[in-house]
């Protein structure tokens, strides 16, 4: 259902799940109920849409509950001889009849017995309109066995399910959507619709009836980023629960079909009747279950099937057995991993289960009570048991699974499942005979790399431009790093230019926002990996089997030309290949390429049928007759024709081409599927600059170093979409095209988003040949085909700002001159219309009025922002300038990710105030504290930026200086990490939280959410409103002004056009449009552009290059390099001096775009600039415009208007509910007011549970607001609570405030803590170990600034990530403990997990060394660990226990403390080198400083 | 990049001038030059911007921040590479060329541009010098035959271009030497005719056929010209100097600059001029009429001569030391230029209007002059005098260099039947197409006069056209 720019594919859930189960397989209707409960409990995990009533889908799997039937009078078969399951009709009668029908006649087929159907009791007066429209007609059918081994009626249910599925999805039935079956099995029973929580148990009257009895219960909340019918994609699925996100999904699908040809199983018999595997059109987690479901029908184990599907990871950074890795190794030939984020939970009525993705990114937390009743989910205090009950607490780790056994009534955790798998078969013998690594083989020679008198060929052939030479290639061959550049991309797309482009060029990389987090592949290296395996030999995954890995692994999948002519020559095993010429003929054109690709692929056909093992397709041999052959079209087309042709899987694609030079170009060929690439090109060029001098190395080093930067470039670019392995992101297509047509894109790029169409067959072909002839046959006097991408270049590429528009622009503002004013806009105009922008191809309707009616700028400024740029990327002085300006004319700007120096809070004398309205909330949270907060008008959550999104940044420590670091809140030259993902934020129901974070600290702030354009934008950004954000700002990927690799700068993102019609057109669909407001940024420079961004939906604009332009900015791109000549992008106090920008500047400025818009405004015949908004009607194509390669753009998806659109509001019209009038701080502040009024000493005690969430964050708004940065004298207020507290317990606490809990909290305690003091302690009466068990969540104190935790238990992932100032003692910590950290001090009395001290720049944690692995733990890349020498060391970590004592009672702690001398040898110290430094500086400045007061007293006594 | 840091730690460095007691006893270069270190140094101050102003600003789009890194590097052959793929005479243009790109640069928004123009003829020369500069024919030729008229500097351009492009090209010269303006109106002290003489060479090691002494219309009719080439190139410059139309016009003693100019330079090269023809600055009282680079030239050549005194006068008022809020950067600074001809010794006055000429024996002797006030009227600025400013100055040699008009139009232009522009210039297309088939024009003649630098741009462009139509044919 395509409409406009709406695709259900791109839909994304997140949510909350659980089981209740009883260990000893007692069936009661209380697991039901509790299990239920669980499900309420965590209702702020899911969603509703528009009309607040319809939820996006709950469920419940249960045993089968054969009892229940006979009660109620069934005459049903014995135990495992009787199936049944719910059946989704279609409402029309004639339609559901028609599904009966067939659905009778498989089962009769299939020679199982019908017994019946049971009407299945519901109410469904209390649905929501959206969810009532799309109710099914829901009836259970009852199945019989006839003596049947319960398996293989199992099995039969299986396959009368996917026949029926099948068969119907095929029919003609209208209505057939409909038709759904949540379960068919003689095990378990799923109940499911589009309802909220609380509305399973009401719609489904089933759930409500005592009699109903199961050992298990296992529940699903979703939250959907849209609302649209769906009452299928509910969960649970037919074995699993899944709270998180497959990224590599597409790979995965595609993969799985690839795979059927060669699948055999004596178990399921003809697997033709149950293709394909992959049910079509459903969600990633859907599809998950398909293959789950398939395994283990198949004959597979549940621990088995999890294992190879979410494997963990095993490098050398994680601690499991040989045997154990090399099962992993084994499966990972044949099953590439299903990556992302996941919590999964999975049952198959007897086994139930849990295990998480190999990242942790999701929350598991569990509770095993003494009544052999255990509850898992994603929070803990889902269920509340007496302390005492209690046997054990716990949570799932990454990559690790735990299984009940209810019929055995045992636990399995990880080891010993995982002992199981890895001894089954000797898959470390298997690995050693059969598997070769590439590496390893011996090289006889070494192949010659240069090109001889070829090269000029094949450099003007592959149309390698100096800027290739010089600034890309060049900077890789010396640095072993991706170049740098800054100031984003006003270049215009591929498809808009006239000059040629290689077809890479229209490919954009697709990146994770908040639906999943990207990963950090530098500090989290430990999950990422390259390696891969050539020279398919498989025949049946089913089968286990030592041909499998008849294979050649390699570490690196970019290789020299030594090691390809190695890889050409491999005879191992007897491994085959046959290379493929990637050539055309050139005098054919266009029909010459197609016929060329054809026979590519046919050749690669062939090369399956005589049993090659790879092929190898080179575009070597190139000449005045035979053109390239675009590389990545033919892996592309070859890839898809063997995959439609069953013949993939037996066979691998190594390229070897002059094209690739960019890490964008080989992320493509591999997203593409390629498993090898060759870049001989490169490597000739490299040889090149070194035999002419252009570089200080050896050619070996300037490969090598080549070869490493695209390996880390290529990471960088997986962990964007937060994917860890390049085998699950081959041929995973995780990008989208811009400017293609379709058929191309259907020819050869099947399943790639192009939605705009573009280029044919005949200008991709021109776009080849121009530089092929060029070559060939030169023309004397030509200009170069393309120069100018990066740089500006007279003659060369368009570039939106150049020395015209820049010139006039500051012209105009300096001198307040109108008319100069209108000359740049006209430029612009020129410029936009060539096309340099999307926009630029459109008109809009004219209808004009007279402009006096039009309404004043002053109404019109109000929505204007300038872009998040922080005080430490440009200087204070134009920091400052922004703000002013946009105070004067009641816009907003905006601090960027940075903090702000409290001074600014204050207006000046003259009524200037340079307090910036906007208080962005970034990853790395610098400066965030709540004062910070309090002092917002709007709170900006930056998921991504245009420059580069899915990407972190950093700050090396020497551009940290004292202010810096002081509105940083870390330390002078502390080199600052912004990690990719917030650490709170790993999907859409973490972003609601946070924005409910803070709401809490600042009630009276917008929260707004700012996202990049990619495909599939509107449906996050539809999800961004149901998490009730107040307003979301759409960049376009062209803006962005911070410093970024240039492919991330070029690659990533869509223009800004293509994001805010779809978000616009979605969110009008979903009518959510109403509750929020719509920004827009990227590359707006007039009043034309602010118009035409109004139309397609936006009604703010946010100004980020332009307004560093009026300052003085000339788009040098050096920001990175703190060199900026203009004093506007640097600290350095000399260039500061140069600085002469202005507000004056600045706000002359918005007021001349202002007077231009009234000026349109008038034009378009309103008078009111809301009448506008999302007027997409109003735009037409403007046939003027036109060129070779854009006259087949259609553009007509961005301006299509819903039919929604006529009753829903186009534009922001109330404001968000949310729903913080009732919660817990409330309560805390009324009995707070003495403090806060008079700072009396207060004392409160309250009971807690999961629901209660953010608790103290509103009050210490509060005090901040009273009381600044300081707040209250320590303990004025103390608070003590008991339970289990929701998620971000003591968030944002102020000084002066003390949370005591005894209890657990869930993920985000302590978040961003400003000074206050938290404690938590199990309950009186527990009997387990405190430092054994977890007692609080993930991402603990991210963010701290200042402040005490003392926690009597372990804590989960990521503990203290980001503190900047805090002090904590935990008595255990999971994986990435003290990550980021820059300031501050931990203390673990107990073991730390994987990855420990990664990035850490700042601060100093003690960790009690017991077992003596923390330096296997540790990640040594930023820190170094010592023995506790000195005496301040000693004193500093005593003291620290003796408090947690004090607070705690911890038992640990005071085993410790009595014998301390015993243990001191027993503690390691982590500091970070760079910390280490500081400090001896700073006691040398004291001790210097000493010194010279003494020489001072000399000098006076001398002078006395 | 050369050095990303190079402008903070580096101040710009003039090479600076010979001593004014030296230089002006003889007509050789008064610039001097810096060693290759400092000079790589001077490099290092360029920034590669990203958005190389410098580029937009010169008229020859010279590839500027990568020559630069080459000249930092030590790399003067791929300097030189990439300064001749914009450029052909970067030996000209380093001696004599105003810098537009100077007045462009990042760095002189500060007022310290990178020194652009000394960097380029630092690295021509250094290239020169190391034999990196050889000639290099076209490996092919097309058999097509270009006439290029005039061996200015527009006209060496299109012709080398041509004969790169395989094309064979005669460049026909109506003087004695070629080089055109160059030679005869530039003198020697700020470019010393060897570089003409040894870039000449140059080209016709590499085929160009150069025809000095021949004029079209005498000693080859238009009509042979056009039927025995497949394309005419006309780069025939605008030589008709603007006259001054006032009493006592025609007194002995009043002359166009470039008479007196081309006198001196042909004396320079050792050409013999006859003693009673030549117009004498020596113990004269010169004025200078005329405020520019040619009234510049005329100031230190009469300097040179020994004059007595010498006066430069210009209409227009004295242009602002500093820029002016409505001539802000990157635009060319329209500022006050002071040549090393005017440190030579001078009185410059500006607002100044002749009224006649006075002359005793048919000899100029003096000359009347009034100030004269500028308005803006209808958006246009007119002149008016200033009543009771009149005075008279001893001037016994006058000199008038208040630009040229127009190309020629006697001869040549008239006689192939060329259509003109409102200002008498050849009128050409787009594609530099004349209204005569195959000749097309370029350079001063279709322009007015202008800088060198603009003569090479247009001439480059001419020889795409030429070579297009020549590919079409």
């Amino acid at each position: 259902m395509q409409q406009g720019l709406y695709s259900p594919e791109m839909e994304h859930d997140n949510c909350g799940i659980g089981f209740v189960a009883h260990l000893k397989g007692e069936k009661s209707h209380s697991i039901i109920r509790q299990g239920l409960e669980t499900l309420e409990n965590m209702t702020h995990r899911g969603a509703e849409g528009a009309d607040s009533k319809t939820g996006d889908g709950a469920g419940i799997l249960i045993q089968v509950p054969r009892d229940f039937y006979l009660m109620q009078g069934y005459a049903i078969p014995h135990e495992g001889q009787f199936g049944t399951g719910l059946v989704f009709f279609p409402q029309d009668k004639n339609a559901a009849k028609a599904c009966e029908d067939i659905l009778m006649q498989i089962i009769a087929e299939e020679g199982v017995d019908f017994i019946g159907f049971r009407e299945v009791p519901t109410d469904n007066s209390i649905l929501g309109d959206i969810s009532r429209a799309a109710e099914p007609v829901i009836r259970q059918i009852m199945l019989g066995g006839k003596e049947l081994n319960q398996d293989v009626l199992e099995r039969k249910l299986y396959i009368i399910r996917k026949r029926a599925e099948k068969q119907i999805a095929s029919s003609g039935i209208r209505q057939k959507n409909f038709f759904y079956l949540p379960s068919l099995s003689t095990k378990v029973l799923i109940y499911k619709g589009m309802l909220t929580s609380e509305q399973l148990r009401e719609y489904f009257l089933d759930l409500q009836d005592k009699r109903l009895e199961s050992a298990i219960a296992l529940v699903h909340s979703r939250f959907s980023t849209n609302t649209f019918p769906s009452w299928d994609l509910a969960q649970p699925f037919r074995m699993l629960a899944h709270n998180g996100e497959i990224n590599t999904v597409k790979g995965n699908r595609f993969w799985m079909a690839a795979r059927e040809s060669i699948l055999k199983s004596d178990n399921l018999g003809d697997l033709s009747k149950i293709y394909p595997v992959i049910e079509p059109d459903k969600s990633d987690s859907a599809s998950l279950d398909n293959v789950l479901e398939f395994l283990v029908m198949s004959g597979k184990s549940l621990p088995y099937a999890m294992s190879i599907l979410i494997p963990e990871s095993w490098n050398e950074k994680n601690p499991i057995s040989r045997e154990l890795k090399a099962f992993y190794q084994y499966h990972s030939t044949f099953m590439e991993p299903w990556d992302g984020p996941a919590s999964l939970l999975f049952s198959d009525g007897r086994y139930i289960g849990g295990t998480l993705d190999r990242n942790g990114l999701r929350p598991s937390r569990y509770v095993i009570t003494r009544n052999d009743i255990m509850v898992m989910g994603s929070e803990v205090g889902v269920q509340t048991f007496p302390p005492e009950e209690i046997r054990e607490k716990g949570r799932l780790r990454p990559g690790k699974l735990l299984l009940v056994d209810t019929k055995e009534g045992t636990i399995k955790y990880d080891p010993e499942l995982k002992k199981e798998l890895a001894s089954e078969y000797p898959y470390i013998d298997w690995i050693k005979e059969n598997m070769v690594s590439l590496e390893k083989i011996e090289t006889g020679q070494k192949a010659p790399v240069g090109l001889g008198n070829a090269y000029s060929n094949y450099e003007n052939t592959f149309n390698y431009s100096s800027e290739d030479i010089e600034k890309i290639i060049l900077p890789m061959a010396t640095t072993a790093k991706e170049p740098t550049g800054s100031m984003g991309n006003d270049a215009p797309p591929a498809v808009l230019s006239e000059k040629p482009y290689r077809l890479f060029n229209y490919f954009k990389q697709l990146f994770a926002q908040v639906t999943n987090p990207a990963i950090d592949p530098i500090r989290e290296e430990l999950v990422m990996t390259l390696t891969g395996y050539l020279g398919s030999t498989q025949t049946n995954l089913l089968e286990t089997h030592p041909d499998h890995v008849k294979l050649v692994k390699f570490k690196t999948p970019v290789v020299s030309n030594t090691t390809f002519e190695l890889i050409k020559r491999l005879s191992y095993k007897g491994f085959a290949s046959t290379t493929i010429p990637m050539l055309f003929k050139a005098s054919e054109g266009a029909g010459g390429l197609e016929r060329a690709v054809d026979g590519i692929c046919k050749a690669a056909e062939k090369a399956v049928d005589e049993g090659k093992n790879y092929i190898i397709l080179s575009d070597r041999g190139i000449s005045a007759e035979q053109a390239p052959i675009p590389s990545l079209m033919a892996v592309s087309a070859v890839h898809h024709h063997l995959i439609n042709t069953r013949k993939r899987m037996q066979i691998d694609i190594v390229v070897e081409s002059a094209e690739p030079r960019e890490v964008m170009h080989f992320a493509l060929l591999f997203g593409y599927g390629a498993s090898i690439i060759n870049p001989y090109m490169c490597f000739a060029t490299i040889e090149k600059l070194v035999k002419e001098n252009k570089m200080q190395m050896d050619y070996d080093r300037a490969e090598w170093n080549f070869m490493h930067a695209v390996e880390k470039g290529l990471l960088k670019i997986l962990s964007k979409m937060g994917i860890s392995t390049l085998r699950s992101y081959r041929a995973a297509q995780i990008f989208e095209a811009i400017g293609i047509d379709k058929s191309i894109i259907n020819k050869y790029f099947e399943g790639t988003h192009s939605r705009i169409g573009g280029i044919g067959m005949e200008e991709l072909t021109r776009e080849i040949l121009m530089p092929h002839q060029q070559a060939f046959f030169p023309e004397p006097l030509a200009s170069p085909l393309t120069e100018g991408i990066y740089h500006y270049r007279k003659h060369g590429e368009l570039h939106a700002w150049n020395p015209e528009s820049i010139s006039l622009l500051q012209w105009a503002t300096r001198n307040k001159d109108y008319s100069k004013y209108k000359e740049y806009s006209a430029i612009v105009d020129r410029d936009t219309k060539l096309p340099g922008f999307l926009r630029g191809m459109l008109e809009y309707k004219k209808n004009p009025i007279d402009i006096e009616k039009v309404e004043p700028v002053e109404n019109i400024m109000k929505r204007f922002v300038t872009g998040a740029m922080s005080y430490g990327s440009i200087s204070r002085e134009a920091h400052e300038a922004l703000a002013i300006a946009m105070n004067r004319i009641g816009g907003r700007s905006n601090t960027g990710e940075g903090g702000e120096d409290p001074v600014r809070f204050k207006p000046f004398e003259n009524g200037d105030s340079a307090r910036s309205k906007i208080k962005q909330v970034a990853s790395g949270r610098f400066g965030v504290t709540t004062e910070y907060l309090v002092n917002a008008d709007e709170i900006q959550i930056k998921i991504s930026q245009g420059a580069k999104p899915g990407e972190g940044g950093q700050l090396p420590g020497h551009k940290v200086d004292q202010i810096i670091a002081k509105t940083r809140y870390s330390i002078p030259g502390i080199t600052l990490i912004s990690p990719p993902p917030h650490h709170d934020i790993y999907s859409i129901e973490d972003l609601a939280q946070l924005i409910f974070d803070l709401k809490n600290v600042n009630p009276d702030a917008r929260v707004s959410v700012k996202l990049v354009s990619e495909t599939g934008v509107g449906t996050i950004a539809a999800g961004v409103a149901k998490a009730s954000a107040d307003l979301i700002t759409i960049s376009g990927a062209e803006g962005g002004t911070g410093a970024s690799p240039n492919s991330s700068i070029k690659h990533a993102g869509l223009p800004l056009e293509m994001g805010l019609t779809e978000t616009q057109q979605i969110l009008v669909m979903n009518n959510l449009r109403k509750k929020v407001v719509l920004q827009a940024d990227g590359q707006i420079k007039n009043g034309r552009d602010v118009i035409m961004a109004a139309l397609m939906g936006a009604e703010e604009f946010g100004f980020a290059t332009a307004a560093l332009i009026v300052l003085g900015c000339v788009m040098m791109r050096k920001c990175h390099l703190n060199t900026c000549p203009v004093g506007v992008a640097t600290q350095d106090p000399e260039l500061r001096k140069r600085f002469n920008g202005s507000a004056d500047y600045v706000e002359t400025y918005f007021r001349f775009i202002a007077e231009e818009i009234r000026e349109h405004l008038a034009e378009l015949g309103f008078e009111k600039f809301e009448d506008i908004v999302g007027r997409a009607d109003l735009l037409t194509r403007d046939e003027q415009v036109s060129n070779w390669k854009i006259k087949n753009l259609d553009l007509s998806p961005l301006l299509y208007m819903p039919e929604e659109a006529k009753t829903n509001a186009l534009r922001w019209q109330q404001p968000q509910e949310h729903k913080i009038a009732d919660i817990l701080d409330r309560e805390l502040i009324s009995k707070a007011a003495p403090a806060i009024d008079h700072g009396e000493k207060v004392t409160i005690q309250l009971p807690i549970r999961n629901t209660d969430r953010t608790t103290g964050a509103m009050l210490s708004g509060q005090i901040a607001k009273k009381y600044g940065a300081e707040g209250l004298p320590d303990g004025t207020i103390k608070c003590r609570f008991s339970g289990s507290a929701g998620q971000s317990f003591g968030a944002f606490l102020s000084r002066g405030m003390e949370f005591h809990l005894e209890g657990d909290t869930n993920d985000y305690l302590g978040k961003g803590l400003s000074g206050g003091r938290i404690i938590v302690v199990p309950p009186p009466g527990s009997t387990f170990e405190s430092h054994k068990n977890i007692i609080i969540g993930n991402t603990v104190l991210y963010g701290a600034t200042r402040g005490e935790a003392f926690i009597s238990g372990m804590a989960g992932e990521r503990f203290a990530v980001r503190n900047s100032g805090a002090t904590a003692v935990v008595e255990g910590v999971g994986d990435h403990g003290c990550e980021y950290m820059t300031g501050g001090r931990v203390v673990v009395l107990g073991e730390i997990g994987r990855n420990f001290a990664a990035g850490m720049s700042g601060g100093i944690a003690y960790v009690l060394n017991e077992t003596g692995n923390v330096d296997y733990y540790c990640n040594m890349g930023m820190v170094e660990l010592s023995l506790l020498e000195e005496q301040s060391d000693v004193r500093e970590l005593t003291e620290l226990i003796s408090k947690h004592y004090e607070h705690t009672g911890s038992l640990i702690a005071e085993k410790i403390l009595s014998e301390m001398h015993l243990y001191i040898p027993k503690f390691l110290k982590v500091i970070p080198f760079e910390y280490k430094k500081v400090l001896q500086e700073e006691k040398l400045a004291e001790l210097n400083k000493r010194i010279s007061e003494v020489e001072k007293d000399v000098e006076h006594i001398s002078s006395d | 990049m050369a050095d990303p840091k190079g402008f903070m730690k580096v101040a710009r460095k003039n090479a600076g001038n010979r001593p004014i007691h030296e230089r002006t006893s003889d007509y050789s270069e008064v610039e001097q030059t810096l060693n290759s270190e400092d000079r790589a140094l001077q490099a290092s101050r360029c920034m590669d911007c990203g958005i190389p102003f410098c580029q937009w600003g010169c008229p020859v789009d010279n590839l500027i921040p990568e020559w630069n890194e080459k000249l930092y590097k030590g790399d003067w052959k791929a300097a030189i590479d990439l300064l001749h793929s914009t450029n052909n005479f970067p030996e000209f243009t380093g001696r004599i060329c105003p810098a537009p790109c100077e007045h462009s640069c990042v760095l002189n928004i500060g007022e310290e541009p990178v020194t652009i123009r000394e960097n380029e003829v630092a690295i021509v020369e250094k290239a020169f010098a190391e034999g990196y500069i050889k000639p290099s024919p076209p490996k092919q030729r097309s058999g097509k035959t270009v006439a290029v008229i005039g061996s200015g500097p527009a006209g060496m351009a299109a012709a080398d271009l041509l004969n790169k492009a395989g094309h064979t090209v005669t460049l026909f010269e109506k003087d004695e030497k070629p080089g055109g303006l160059l030679r005869y109106g530039i003198p020697d002290f700020k470019l010393n005719k060897y570089t003409i003489d040894r870039r000449i060479r140059l080209m016709e090691e590499e085929g160009v056929v150069v025809k000095c002494n021949m004029q079209i219309g005498r000693d080859i009719t238009v009509q042979e010209l056009i039927s025995s080439f497949d394309a005419v190139c006309l780069t025939i410059g605008a030589m008709q100097p603007r006259d001054l139309p006032v009493p006592g016009r025609d007194l002995d003693g009043v002359h166009f600059a470039m008479e007196f100019l081309g006198q001196q330079n042909r004396i320079v090269s050792g050409t013999e001029v006859p003693y009673d023809e030549r117009i004498i600055a020596k113990d004269r009282h010169v004025l200078v009429i005329g405020g520019g680079d040619t009234g510049s030239d005329c100031v230190g050549t009469s300097i040179r001569q020994k004059a007595k005194s010498v006066t430069q006068i210009e209409i227009l008022p004295k242009p602002p030391e500093k820029r002016t809020s409505d001539n802000p950067w990157p635009y060319y600074g329209k500022i006050l230029k002071t040549s090393t001809s005017h440190e030579e010794g001078c009185e410059r006055r500006w607002n100044i209007s002749t009224v006649k000429f006075n002359g005793l024996q048919q000899r100029v002797i003096s000359a009347d002059i009034e100030q004269v006030e500028w308005e803006l009227v209808n958006g246009s600025y007119a002149m008016k005098p200033v009543p009771g400013t009149q005075e008279t100055i001893q001037a016994d040699l006058v000199l008038l260099s208040m630009g040229f008009v127009h190309p020629v139009l006697e001869g040549l232009v008239t006689d192939m039947g060329l259509d003109l522009s409102e200002r008498k210039n050849i009128r050409v297309g787009k594609n530099h197409q004349t209204n005569v088939e195959n000749v097309f024009a370029a350079g001063d003649a279709i322009t007015g006069a202008s800088l060198v630098v603009n003569a090479i741009a247009s001439g480059r462009r001419v020889a795409k056209s030429v070579h297009n139509y020549l590919a079409e044919k």
